[in-house]
């Protein structure tokens, strides 16, 4: 059988290019726009490339100065050569087969979850985690103390009517401070901001605009958090994407719960991460719960792991009441995003403790002794803390001079903030606009006018 | 001065102000401050921002070529894009293909294929991905093949596009320009014949102007490009392709100012994009039959020019309105309402407002025409209101 075997779409493109362009196939006429793709050198980590080998975007900027650039090897691209039983349509080559064989709708057995520490805080023998110093580890146990101090302090808070809404990260500790820490070394948890943010009071830097914990800092280059699901996920891609620009030896992060895995922005994102290689690490908290919805109903497949490699992103599934294991992870992931330009998919493994929100009361569709056990023996706290304490580099004392400091603290803080003035109401008409337009004005005023006329109606301790 | 008359005047906003004098001088110096502002970079930027505010715009000009109003909005991409190295354009098909209506054609080679970005088709996520690449400073200019599309990304343009910069008190800002061809066009059928100002001008934080010349497209696209706020730049099917003489040296059009069209004394017309040409049309007729119309291309449909609209209802107390939005919701109506609350006692006759019906637009050519306002329903309404 005389079938010629022409090359993958990106090879012919670059011999376009070259100028060697020798039996031009009728598939061909009329295909993909002439964007010349081109093997990256330095793509290939750790032996040969997938199927998906092409990139993108090169050092240059000018896709003319990518073309000049083109490699000329591609006798085994793929590992392929003439003669293998080999189909190529737009995409790349792929082998046939003459057996209608359907892809299982899920793996036989489900992907490993990374772990280091064992349930009584002991590093498993053979276990390979980054390793932290003694002052890093200390700062990780006691952020971690501080947020769970500051969730049940402001939880209460809600309850006695002085904050309108809290949500709690009980149980999700280890996934927030040792992700955090594993990308910064600056502060984490700053208690008075936070109960500014809370509070809605004239030092809030959102200007009392947000709903409690959405808050934001450009100091801190945390985007400003805004409630519908999964909007944050592109949002992250483009800031990824304006590093790249920018050629920034950083990445963006961005974290998203199960629930959110199932929004179109989700796909959407790690789809444009993946095309445009931006280094971005998303990172899915899936802690079995989407306010009442548990994962079965979320979705069916293993997990949101497994979803990375369908948009060719690679991924890893980490127990993320773990610190140790989560902090290792997100080091590495930091890596590959700089170092290889690409995005990497964190699925940490957890168990969402507490309620969804203060508006909420989950006892209603899980069971009490479930969410007990989860706040007990599977405490990432404790849990850590035999950790850094078997290292002798933690004590009881300190233990409860912490909690007993941290407590202290955070009362203090929402006192303070619950004392602090509100806004003056000037701040209803500013950054809706860079400058405030005519009709603002005008609004402004009608409402200033009103307040005059009417005091009574309104609060006496909001300053105009 | 201007703040003490204008805190103490009974009248509410701008009916106020475009009669006192102090607003009068208080709104050049408030547009250019916001026009200077925006007009950060070279300084040729800045001085050209001054005049731009300050020009009559035809007379002024030394006329170049003529330029299809596609060529005109590259033109201003691409003075901006080499002026300002954050500027960068997403959407689909804008890279190599050059966009679909080839606004974007060559700018991929010029630029480079990471800051022409062709991306897959989802608008929720490329929308979204151009704010939080605005949100870490960059000016992303997001293109909708088709602004019924952009419906998608609703979410993105009015929960985060609209509001981050306020609920992040200030902190990070959006200087996005979304923009893409919208209205009716030849047949394209409903889904590709959108009038999205109509469902966005609610949006607090959003900016919306719309252009219907070269002359115009290249300076709102460039005035939008500096702006620090999101603007939304509705551009017209039909109109890539009208040519005119635009000028050699660099000039931006202010966002939120109207354009004076054909000064008259009968009755002020207000209109924008596509249907500016079937005013004009109606103007000639309306002229040989001895009625002098006043067209104002009101042009910046978020906010809109009550300066220049009040002092034209003040000379000729009627007014007609002619839009391609339905009648239901749309700028028409918005419109509307602002100059009943402003300019009530100048008014002679009730305001007329002509617009599509409150239908989606068909496909069969006869149907579609009568769903456009046609200039002949324009002539008979300027009849109606001078009677």
């Amino acid at each position: 059988m005389a079938f010629r075997l022409a090359r993958a779409s990106s090879q012919l493109a670059r011999r376009a290019a070259r100028g060697r362009y020798g039996d031009p196939r009728p598939w061909l006429l009329g295909s993909a726009p002439p964007v010349l793709l081109v093997s990256s050198p330095a793509a290939a980590v750790g032996g040969r490339r997938g199927f998906c080998s092409v990139r993108r975007f090169t050092a240059g900027d000018s896709s003319a100065a990518a073309a000049a650039a083109v490699s000329e090897d591609d006798e085994t691209e793929n590992g392929f050569t003439d003669g293998d039983q080999v189909l190529d349509f737009p995409g790349g080559k792929v082998s046939f087969e003459a057996e209608m064989n359907f892809l299982p709708e899920s793996k036989a057995e489900r992907i490993n979850c990374y772990r280091v520490l064992d349930d009584d805080g002991q590093t498993i023998s053979g276990s390979r985690f980054q390793e932290v110093s003694k002052e890093m580890a200390r700062k990780m146990y006691s952020n971690m103390v501080t947020l769970q101090i500051m969730d049940t302090i402001f939880y209460e808070a809600q309850r006695q009517g002085r904050i309108s809404f809290y949500l709690t990260s009980h149980g999700e500790e280890a996934i927030n401070i040792a992700s955090a820490a594993a990308l910064s070394i600056e502060d984490l948890v700053l208690p008075q901001e936070f109960a500014n943010q809370c509070f809605g009071n004239k030092m809030d830097y959102g200007k009392g605009r947000q709903m409690p914990i959405h808050y934001g800092s450009n100091r801190l280059n945390y985007f400003t958090v805004s409630s519908p699901i999964a909007t944050q996920l592109p949002q992250a891609v483009g800031a990824a994407y304006s590093l790249k620009m920018d050629k920034k030896d950083a990445c963006a992060i961005t974290y998203f719960g199960d629930g959110g895995t199932s929004e179109g922005d989700f796909h959407a994102a790690l789809n444009f991460a993946a095309v445009m290689e931006a280094p971005v690490i998303f990172f899915c908290r899936n802690n079995g719960w989407a306010i009442s919805t548990p994962t079965t109903e979320q979705f069916r497949s293993d997990g949101v792991v497994v979803r990375g490699q369908a948009y060719g992103i690679r991924g890893i599934r980490v127990d993320g009441n773990d610190a140790l294991a989560v902090y290792s992870a997100v080091h590495a992931a930091r890596e590959m995003t700089i170092t290889e330009g690409r995005p990497i998919l964190v699925e940490a493994l957890t168990y969402r403790v507490g309620h969804h929100s203060t508006s909420d009361d989950s006892t209603k569709y899980r069971p009490v002794d479930e969410i007990e056990h989860w706040r007990t023996a599977r405490d990432p706290i404790s849990r850590y803390r035999k950790w850094v304490q078997g290292n002798d580099w933690w004590s009881d004392a300190e233990e409860s001079e912490l909690r007993k400091t941290v407590r202290q603290e955070l009362l203090q803080a929402i006192q303070v903030a619950e004392r602090a003035p509100k806004p003056p109401v000037s701040e209803l008409f500013t950054d809706v606009y860079d400058q405030i337009p005519s009709n603002l004005h005008e609004q402004e005023q009608l409402l200033r006018d009103t307040i005059m006329k009417h005091p009574a109606d309104y609060p006496t301790d909001v300053p105009i | 001065m201007a703040a003490a008359a204008s805190s103490s005047c009974t009248l509410r906003g701008v009916g106020a102000v475009a009669s006192a004098k102090p607003r009068s001088a208080a709104a050049p110096a408030a547009r250019s401050a916001r026009v200077a502002a925006a007009a950060k970079g070279p300084a040729r930027g800045r001085l050209v921002a001054r005049n731009a505010v300050a020009v009559t715009p035809r007379r002024m000009r030394r006329p170049r070529r003529l330029d299809p109003s596609q060529a005109a909005l590259r033109e201003g991409l691409i003075e901006e894009m080499k002026s300002d190295p954050t500027v960068c354009v997403m959407g689909e098909d804008v890279g190599h293909y050059g966009g679909s209506y080839k606004v974007t054609k060559g700018l991929a080679e010029m630029f480079g294929d990471l800051r022409v970005l062709d991306t897959p088709i989802a608008e929720n996520s490329f929308t979204g991905m151009g704010i939080g690449a605005a949100m870490k400073g960059l000016r992303p200019i997001v293109e909708g093949m088709n602004m019924g599309f952009l419906l998608l990304a609703y979410n993105q343009i009015s929960n985060n596009c609209g509001m981050l910069h306020y609920t992040s008190g200030g902190q990070f800002k959006i200087p996005v320009v979304i923009r893409g061809p919208g209205g009716v066009g030849r047949q394209l059928g409903a889904e590709h014949s959108q009038r999205l100002e109509s469902y966005f001008q609610s949006i607090p934080g959003l900016q919306m102007v719309a252009c219907s010349t070269p002359y115009n497209a290249k300076g709102l696209m460039k005035a939008a490009i500096r702006s620090e706020n999101p603007v939304v730049l509705f551009e017209h099917v039909l109109l890539y392709n009208l040519k005119e003489k635009i000028p050699d040296e660099e000039y931006i059009c202010c966002l939120e100012v109207a354009e004076m069209v054909r000064p008259g004394e009968h009755v002020t017309i207000l209109t924008y994009s596509r249907m500016r040409y079937h005013v004009m049309q109606a103007a000639k007729t309306l002229v040989n039959k001895g009625y002098d119309p006043e067209v104002i291309d009101i042009r910046s449909l978020k906010p809109f020019d009550l300066h220049t609209i009040g002092n034209s209802i003040k000379k000729t107390h009627r007014v007609l309105i002619v839009e391609e939005c339905m009648r239901t919701g749309g700028i028409g109506a918005s419109l509307r309402s602002a100059i009943i609350d402003n300019f009530w006692d100048y008014l002679d006759a009730p305001i007329m407002c002509l617009s599509s019906q409150d239908v989606p637009t068909p496909y069969a050519g006869t149907l579609e025409d009568a769903t456009v306002v046609q200039p002949a329903q324009i002539v008979a309404a300027v009849e109606q209101i001078c009677q």
